[in-house]
């Protein structure tokens, strides 16, 4: 379907393309150009959070509770909400040398809340989980034919040796000699090949980036036509 | 000077631009690469596909603009996917820049299911966008209780109560499963909090970057599928028969990564030959 992109949609296209050409230009070297875009990208990020954070977080989630919503006259069912509006402007007394251990109160909480939270969350997530996963979960399957055609229960034991090869490796107690060494080499081995998969991806990350600007071009090229 | 020296010190500016010629050309020639997907990336495919009409589904599209080119195809690929399947799409945002970006692809899929299928998804009945909220932690932590603690509202500032679709959806226990499309750690949230803590099926897209770091989540099934960086954008779509930028970014994907490759064996010869060259003689010994 044809579609005829407004005035509007076009400026704003060709401006963002421009800055496209404005940070590109940095690959050469530094220049104007590429400053004039990293300090517009910086001042219009804060300035979008701030607004954003206002819209979406203080009003909706505290000032609403506190006053009619969109006026300030207060509301007095709901008046609790005083205590976390409290708690945060204790925070901003951090910027004051009389004040500011005031703003510990609050982060004392905080801290405390967000441990009770995360620790028993990740002891489940990242140490138990996975040991299932790397050891009980794993099915030791001979029958099904897995990677490369290969038996998934071969592929099973890999995950196993390399697990606890790469396990040894960052054990220091003990001089990495004789078998206990060769077990070691085979973890840095392990660990070698998940940072060449990290960087492949990565590459395929970086070049990805690159091609959606292109695309952007030439979807830009497109609307101006 | 000789080729070994003169390799070394190439400016890497010729880098850049023989890589960009590589990267150019072919976004702008017409073939096609084969795209086989995975298993990882099928296995949130059939989860979709295996969804019933009127199925609530969660889309959390953590992500910003500098991550559109990886995710935003998998964004659209999925919402159409969700839309023709008639599945109740709820989608938020943990991303600050990212609430415009999915505003604008829940319009575009809009757009695009009114042109190809026959149908406009309408907002509040077929979909609702809940907006963006800071702290991903604790808004998935809330949204397990009750959607209604971190989201009073949509985006649009409609009380969620009043939305036809939200009506008698309180939290994860009401949606059939949750798929996090990311460019940080957002993901680690959903596997923390949203998984381990209330058992959401979760299954995450991510940037390329990240993918390898979550292999170990899928492998140990706290996620039933990982859709990674724009290649898994593109079996996605292959899945999807829906091809978009991502099955079009193939092609300069296979240019670039042989010219990588070809980079990279030069560095590492003439690094070798460099080695050779100066190892101490048994004279200079």
């Amino acid at each position: 379907m044809e579609q005829t992109a407004s005035m509007s949609t076009q400026i704003w296209t060709t401006v963002g393309i421009f800055l496209t050409f404005c940070l590109f230009s940095f690959l050469y070297k530094d220049n104007p150009f590429y400053k004039f875009a990293e300090h517009l990208v910086v001042g219009v990020s804060v300035g979008y959070w701030a607004i954003l954070l206002y819209y979406t977080n203080l009003r909706q989630n505290l000032l609403d509770h506190l006053f009619q919503p969109g006026t300030w006259t207060p509301k007095f069912d709901e008046l609790y909400y005083i205590i976390p509006a409290l708690l945060g402007i204790a925070m901003w007394t951090r910027f004051s040398k009389k004040y500011s251990w005031i703003s510990r109160y609050p982060l004392a909480l905080f801290l405390g809340i967000s441990s009770g939270i995360a620790i028993p969350v990740t002891m489940k997530n990242n140490v138990l989980s996975q040991l299932r996963g790397t050891v009980v979960g794993l099915g030791f399957d001979w029958s099904t034919s897995g990677f490369l055609g290969v038996p998934q229960g071969f592929w099973d034991v890999v995950v196993v040796v390399g697990t606890i090869s790469s396990l040894i490796y960052f054990f220091f107690s003990k001089e990495h000699k004789g078998a206990w060494g060769g077990a070691a080499k085979l973890g840095i081995y392990t660990l070698m090949i998940g940072f060449g998969a990290t960087f492949g991806y990565t590459v395929m990350a970086r070049i990805s980036l690159l091609i959606g600007r292109i695309q952007a071009i030439q979807d830009w090229w497109k609307l101006l036509g | 000077m000789t080729l070994h020296d003169r390799l070394l010190a190439l400016d890497r500016r010729w880098v850049f631009g023989v890589l960009a010629v590589f990267v150019i050309i072919p976004v702008f020639l017409k073939f096609s690469v084969p795209i086989t997907p995975v298993k990882e990336v099928r296995e949130i495919y059939d989860f979709v596909e295996g969804l019933r009409p009127g199925d609530h589904i969660l889309l959390s599209l953590d992500y910003d603009p500098g991550s559109m080119p990886e995710l935003h195809p998998v964004a659209y690929a999925m919402l159409e996917q969700c839309f023709v399947k008639k599945l109740k799409v709820i989608t938020l945002t943990l991303s600050t820049t990212g609430a415009q970006m999915v505003e604008e692809a829940i319009k575009d899929v809009a757009d695009s299911c009114r042109i190809y299928h026959g149908f406009t998804p309408q907002r509040g009945i077929d979909y609702v966008f809940l907006g963006y909220k800071p702290y991903p932690g604790l808004i998935i932590l809330g949204m397990g209780m009750n959607f209604r603690i971190p989201f009073p509202q949509d985006y649009y500032g409609t009380i969620l109560d009043s939305i036809p679709m939200m009506r008698g959806i309180k939290n994860y226990d009401n949606v059939k499963g949750v798929i996090n499309l990311s460019a940080g750690n957002v993901s680690d949230y959903w596997v923390a909090d949203g998984n381990a803590r209330y058992g959401v099926k979760l299954a995450l897209a991510m940037t390329g970057v990240m993918a390898a770091d979550y292999y170990p989540y899928y492998q140990s099934k706290q996620i039933f599928g990982i859709i990674g960086g724009m290649k898994g954008a593109a079996e996605y779509e292959t899945l999807c028969k829906n091809p978009g930028k991502a099955t079009d970014a193939m092609r300069a994907q296979v240019f670039a990564h042989v010219v990588i490759i070809i980079f990279i064996i030069i560095g590492n010869v003439a690094y070798f030959v460099g080695r050779r060259k100066n190892a101490p003689t048994q004279e200079s010994r």
